[in-house]
């Protein structure tokens, strides 16, 4: 019964117990069982990983109306563990010229970034890695070391095309960042805590309901900053090769492939975390931390499987239209929803009408929105009237 | 344990250790069969032209300094935004004319052109 | 030894090492990479401290957005990638004697502060920096002169560096 109300601190103490009873220190002896803690959890997200390979090609096979991977396995679901196979007897290339230390580093560092995320996963409240303070700063930060290790691959492969397409796909990262950052901003005004713990506690109505309108900014950022399309000009395959990932090959490039679907899959969880409660589900969750994690892994798929939604929908955008989309769209529309946040759920902090009032400032911000685009689209509409022949001749 | 960042400091560790040990096994098994060809760098299969430089469009710089401004300006923000419900108003207004200088600052380089990928 | 001041000898000999490898070494943009190594080595060492906010404010504004600002302008302003220059000019001399002269000078400082002595008051373990940082930032009494007027810095650094850059598109 004590496992069930709180599994991970009991399976700790035992195990302390058991090492420090054969004389080990006890410093040495936490270390040692946070080690093979770490890894195990490490483990499961890499087999999670696997399994994620399988669940995208079922899905976009499905959305292209086609069956997908049904060979190998029951619904071909050992397929992934055959391109694992694949992938580890192809033959590692490194083209002559790169930077060899930097050219290894760079997938490393990539795959690194992701798997620190899970550090601060919260799969339930008693069932998280470490409870840090700062998680959602943690969170900005393992981004940028995905940014780094973009332009570490780019520079290292000696290839024009490569690096061509690492300073864009960083160019769209950081712009990206910005509004990502505004909206956990507004996510840290509503839960008073920067904290991943502190935010599922503090949502007993999801925030979905508090902050509408930046869920959707936060959707659209983070599906940038994943560099899945239709944010993803950087890997358009038949415009620049594959991008800054051009000249890797083998397992290399299963470290870059596998570690975008498990950064969506984590994003996907930190979406569920942010807006949508956590491991909460109308009090499901009181039966213990395991149902929670599981409630959590549900939510975390379903957020992946609306991503892949996006991406097998939507055409690819432009460079240019990418960032005049963020940098004078998004990011103004992201901090003034910080600035009509803060101050609303200020005003009504501790009514009953904080819920209403809030969602009710989203949609009169996204009201407002609409109508300043619709007489910016007629203004520019006009303009290109006046310039057209037919207009000119009956000015005379 | 005081210290919640020693846990981190083992993550990293882990986290680094499980792609150089997957890097290891597939540099292991695959065949090492280098020639001149095969390590050529790619460029739609022909055979490479000029030096491998790019003329690069200062356009990223801007980008790059306007995103390191309003990086620095959200990092200013955490903090408030963390103590901004267990404060009286007034904090939330000195918030607000933080980010509305710093919106101005981003207006600004939008009509000095700034923002366009020309 | 505590495993403390072992693992503080470490990072310091991590930050230091890769410091000296940013001066020599001949690729510019390795220079790039190895004062990253000397940046997150400064994090490790304010996570050691327990200002978990420190470090990560270091690597999101270090790493992720000033040494990105670096690598582009090296790539903005070098003809080839692959540029490399020679490590030491002909004053080398001249500019060791003076670099010994100014370290002696500061360990000289140094060794006399009695501040080392100094040991930082104990926070007691629930309390919650990060509010007591924001409530200090937007106090009157406390930073919220510096607070405001960091924004104002901020918004002259952005219209500096757009008209450097208009003129320079203007010529």
């Amino acid at each position: 019964m004590e496992f069930w109300k709180d599994p991970i601190n009991t399976i700790f103490a035992s195990l302390l117990k058991s090492f420090t009873s054969g004389g080990m220190s006890e410093v040495l002896a936490t270390i040692l069982i946070w080690l093979i803690g770490i890894l195990l959890f490490v483990t499961f997200a890499m087999v999670l990983d696997i399994f994620l390979v399988w669940i995208e090609r079922k899905v976009v096979a499905r959305f292209q109306d086609r069956l997908g991977p049904n060979r190998i396995g029951p619904f071909g679901i050992f397929q992934p563990f055959a391109d694992i196979v694949k992938l580890l007897i192809k033959e590692d290339i490194t083209p002559v010229g790169a930077d060899v230390i930097l050219f290894n580093l760079a997938p490393i560092f990539s795959m690194m970034s992701v798997l620190l995320l899970w550090a601060i996963m919260p799969f339930a409240p008693l069932m998280v890695g470490v409870d840090l303070n700062v998680g959602m700063l943690y969170l900005v930060a393992a981004g940028s070391i995905g940014t780094l290790s973009v332009i570490m691959a780019g520079w290292a492969s000696n290839n024009k095309y490569a690096t061509m397409g690492a300073f864009r796909t960083v160019a769209q990262m950081i712009s990206y960042e910005i509004p990502m950052v505004a909206a956990i901003l507004v996510i840290t005004v509503l839960a008073g805590s920067m904290g991943a713990v502190g935010i599922v506690e503090a949502q007993e109505i999801p925030f979905i309901f508090y902050a509408p309108l930046t869920f959707i900014i936060f959707l659209i950022s983070a599906i940038a900053e994943l560099g899945r399309s239709p944010f993803d000009l950087n890997e358009a395959e038949s415009e620049i090769v594959a991008g800054f990932h051009t000249e890797y090959t083998g397992m290399k490039f299963g470290l870059f492939y596998a570690g975008e679907l498990l950064h969506s899959f984590t994003f996907g969880g930190f979406i569920a975390l942010l807006f949508f409660g956590g491991h909460r589900f109308f009090g499901l969750e009181e039966l213990g931390p395991i149902v929670g994690a599981l409630i959590f892994i549900g939510k975390a798929l379903f957020f992946y499987w609306v991503i892949m939604w996006v991406k097998y929908t939507v055409p690819r955008i432009r460079i240019d239209h990418m960032l005049a989309f963020n940098w004078k769209f998004l990011t103004p529309l992201a901090f003034i929803l910080l600035m009509v946040t803060a101050l609303v759920g200020r005003l009504f902090l501790e009514s009953n009408w904080l819920v209403p009032a809030l969602f009710l400032s989203n949609i009169l911000i996204a009201w407002l929105t609409v109508e300043y685009l619709k007489s910016h689209a007629r203004k520019e509409r006009e303009k290109e009237e006046a310039l057209k022949p037919s207009a000119q001749m009956t000015q005379h | 344990m005081q210290n919640p960042w020693i846990y981190i400091g083992l993550f990293v560790l882990v986290g680094m250790f499980i792609p150089i040990a997957a890097i290891a096994i597939a540099a292991f098994l695959g065949p090492k069969k280098p020639n001149a060809i095969k390590q050529s760098t790619y460029e739609c299969g022909i055979e490479t032209v000029g030096d491998s430089w790019i003329q690069f469009k200062a356009q990223y710089y801007i980008f790059a300094l306007v995103f390191l401004v309003f990086d620095v300006e959200t990092v200013f923000l955490f903090p408030w935004a963390v103590a901004l419900n267990k404060l009286p108003l007034f904090a939330v207004f000195e918030g607000i004319i933080f980010i509305l200088i710093l919106l101005a600052g981003l207006v600004y380089a939008w009509k000095k052109g700034m923002l366009e990928w020309a | 030894m505590q495993i403390t001041q072992i693992l503080f000898l470490i990072f310091a000999a991590i930050i230091l090492g890769s410091a000296f490898k940013v001066v020599t070494t001949k690729k510019m943009i390795h220079a790039a990479f190895w004062l990253i190594v000397t940046l997150f080595g400064v994090a490790a060492l304010y996570a050691m401290l327990n200002a978990g906010f420190m470090a990560m404010v270091q690597i999101v504004v270090y790493v992720g957005a000033i040494t990105i600002l670096f690598i582009f302008a090296i790539m903005l302003t070098r003809k080839e990638l692959l540029d490399s220059a020679a490590p030491l000019n002909k004053n080398w001399t001249v500019a060791a004697l003076f670099a010994l002269l100014s370290f002696s000078g500061l360990f000289t400082l140094l060794n006399n502060w009695r501040g080392f002595a100094n040991t930082a008051p104990e926070l007691s373990a629930d309390m919650d920096t990060i509010t007591e940082l924001g409530t200090a930032l937007v106090t009157p009494n406390a930073y919220l002169l510096p607070f405001e007027v960091a924004s104002v810095l901020l918004l002259a650094a952005l219209i500096g560096a757009v008209y450097v850059a208009n003129e320079a598109k203007s010529e």
